[in-house]
């Protein structure tokens, strides 16, 4: 008998090819869909990349956070201060926004990580809320009335093809970069953590150093997402209806995504983004029903489906598509 | 003088912030639960006064006589269906459910008394102030909610110390475990817990809803200052939760006395410097977990 370990399955690998078939195909949309196609991908593609981004933390990491808006805001209102105040490349300016988004979660976190548990999450929320309140004071940023973000010598055209990739690469790159992060030597850490916190600190995991890596990863990500998601909007505001800095915008779908999806999960808050804002636009005249029932949904989900969506399916199956598990498999010489 | 008068206002709005701090204080303190439709359901008992006081014409204040008894059987409710579901287990589910919670009843405010502005008319109480001299004058409303918050406070307090089922809120907090094998029916105690810290804050929303106006989007901010205060003053420490309204009221006073955006920045940056400084707190015991 010889044992190895495994981590691809069957599924995993016809799913692999699957993925790129579909990546490649989106990455051709601009010749193939229409205008407003393209316009609702790159909505759907940043929805999912913040709440991917929120799955790494909350489901794999064991931080809650509910100010994740912070970052989304950092991303947008950098994208502004690059290209309106500074006249920098419009581009450029969106990677640049998501670093700014990482540099300033290093403070943010420093304080933030002072809590443990829901105190926490209720900390991020009064954080993400002083960041917004010095934004608002920006007359530079338009203050509370907002901005829209300077596109003057870009063609229309370009400038909606070039969103719509940037938004491919956030929302699929998310993904990716989940499932290498959970494949490393940080994700194992991590996994280790949310189990077992002081099995994993006996281990040699340091559980303070490990979190607050994810926590950066996740606010240039979000950052990401936040620059690329005005990048097409174009105008941007702090607060109320589409507020870059509104929980009710992004930190509450996002949750609803990913736990009817399943956290803790790779699949889940791609299933649950897709689900959800498929959804949404079926509801449209409804809005309010319709973010009542999420919310619904959602609290059921925790009480009493905890796996969501997708880890209800994988119990079913027993399969996953993103290998990050390892097995043992055993084979007779 | 100004600062005087900012800082007497300050105090005086550091006990509405402390009553709605209180059941924050007391659901952690028992059964290490955060709430965050917390601010919802103050704003929500606020909508509720709104609709009894004029579909009965009575005033506002009278109303509390059917609210408080409503929100007591809503907290035990609550508590017994959804929340105690996720005591103990992993911290982001009960997140998911109490923040999920809160963004129900917001929509559901929403969609039965649009985002309008509501206020609850309490009569001649609103206006009505005593002078000290030509800037400070000290509003009896405002004076009467600080006074209601130092009541309900100390009967709290007093209620922990000598009542038979206070000991056993006392020994669930220290042990759960422990505290069952003694016999108390540790289910029942966080759900009158639950039940306690909804009528606070219930009591809460209700004073907010005569002083100021409000729509249904205003709870997130008052879970906020509730969350500060809490922290500001210490965790299981019920007059530093006291402590922690005024000091914040006091810190967004100054504030808005300086410019008037920064009131509410200038109470967050206290918390932050306390968290940085003095993570216990002022009166702490516990370390927040």
């Amino acid at each position: 008998m010889t044992t190895r370990v495994v981590r691809g399955t069957l599924a995993s690998r016809v799913f692999a090819v699957v993925a790129i078939v579909a990546v490649v195909v989106l990455a051709f949309l601009p010749s193939w869909g229409s205008i407003s196609l393209q316009r609702k991908m790159v909505e759907l593609l940043t929805l999912m990349a913040l709440a991917v981004m929120w799955n790494l933390l909350a489901g794999f990491a064991g931080v809650v956070s509910v100010g994740q808006q912070a970052f989304v805001g950092l991303g947008a209102y950098s994208m502004i201060a690059f290209v309106n105040v500074h006249h920098q490349n419009l581009y450029w300016s969106v990677f640049f926004s998501a670093l700014v988004a990482a540099v300033l979660s290093i403070p943010i976190g420093l304080i933030a990580f002072r809590l443990r548990g829901s105190y926490f999450a209720i900390g991020t929320w009064v954080l993400a809320e002083a960041v917004s309140l010095i934004v608002i004071l920006q007359k530079s940023l338009g203050a509370g009335n907002g901005a829209s973000l300077n596109v003057k010598g870009h063609a229309l055209a370009t400038r909606q093809d070039n969103s719509y990739w940037f938004a491919l690469v956030v929302g699929a790159g998310a993904v990716l970069l989940t499932y290498l992060v959970l494949r490393s030597r940080l994700g194992l850490q991590m996994q280790a953590i949310r189990d077992s916190e002081d099995g994993a600190r006996g281990l040699g995991a340091n559980v303070y150093r490990t979190r607050f890596l994810v926590w950066i990863l996740a606010a240039f990500w979000t950052g990401l997402a936040g620059a690329t998601y005005y990048l097409q909007q174009l105008r941007v505001q702090p607060a109320g209806t589409g507020g870059a800095f509104s929980v009710v915008q992004w930190t509450a779908p996002i949750i609803f995504i990913v736990v009817i999806g399943g956290i803790g999960t790779i699949e889940g808050p791609v299933i649950g983004a897709v689900l959800y804002y498929v959804l949404r636009e079926r509801f449209k005249d409804h809005q309010t029903v319709y973010f009542i029932s999420m919310g619904i949904i959602a609290i059921a989900v925790a009480l009493l489906l905890q796996g969501g969506i997708w880890g209800t399916i994988r119990r079913k199956l027993g399969a996953d598509l993103f290998p990050v598990r390892r097995r043992l498999v055993q084979r007779p010489d | 003088m100004v600062w005087t008068n900012a800082i007497i206002q300050g105090v005086l709005l550091g006990g509405l912030y402390a009553l709605f701090a209180t059941g924050l204080s007391l659901s952690f303190g028992v059964m290490r639960l955060v709430n965050l439709a917390h601010g919802d359901l103050a704003i929500f008992a606020a909508f509720m006064t709104l609709s009894i006081s004029t579909s009965l014409k009575i005033n506002p204040l009278v109303a509390l006589l059917i609210v408080l008894p409503a929100a007591f059987v809503v907290g035990y409710l609550l508590q017994l269906i959804i929340f105690d579901r996720v005591v103990g287990v992993d911290p982001a589910f009960q997140i998911v459910a109490t923040f999920g919670l809160g963004i129900v009843i917001q929509n559901a405010l929403l969609e039965k008394y649009t985002a309008d502005t509501r206020g609850l008319n309490v009569g001649r109480l609103k206006t009505s102030t005593i002078k000290v001299n030509d800037t400070i004058g000290i509003g009896w409303l405002p004076l009467l909610t600080f006074i209601t918050a130092v009541v309900v406070l100390s009967s709290l307090a007093l209620f922990l110390k000598r009542t038979k089922l206070g000991r056993a809120f006392r020994a669930t907090s220290d042990d759960p475990d422990a505290a069952r094998l003694m016999g108390i029916d540790i289910k029942r105690v966080f759900a009158v817990a639950m039940a306690l810290a909804i009528a606070t804050v219930a009591l809460a929303g209700v004073l907010f809803g005569a002083r100021s106006s409000f729509d249904p989007f205003v709870g997130p901010a008052r879970l906020i200052y509730a969350f500060e205060a809490v922290i500001i003053g210490g965790l299981g420490s019920l007059w530093g939760t006291l402590a922690g309204g005024v000091t914040l009221g006091v810190a967004q006073a100054i504030g808005r006395q300086i410019n008037p955006q920064w009131g509410e920045l200038f109470g967050h940056f206290v918390f932050l410097a306390v968290l940085v400084f003095r993570p216990t707190g002022m009166f702490g015991k516990v370390q927040s977990r």
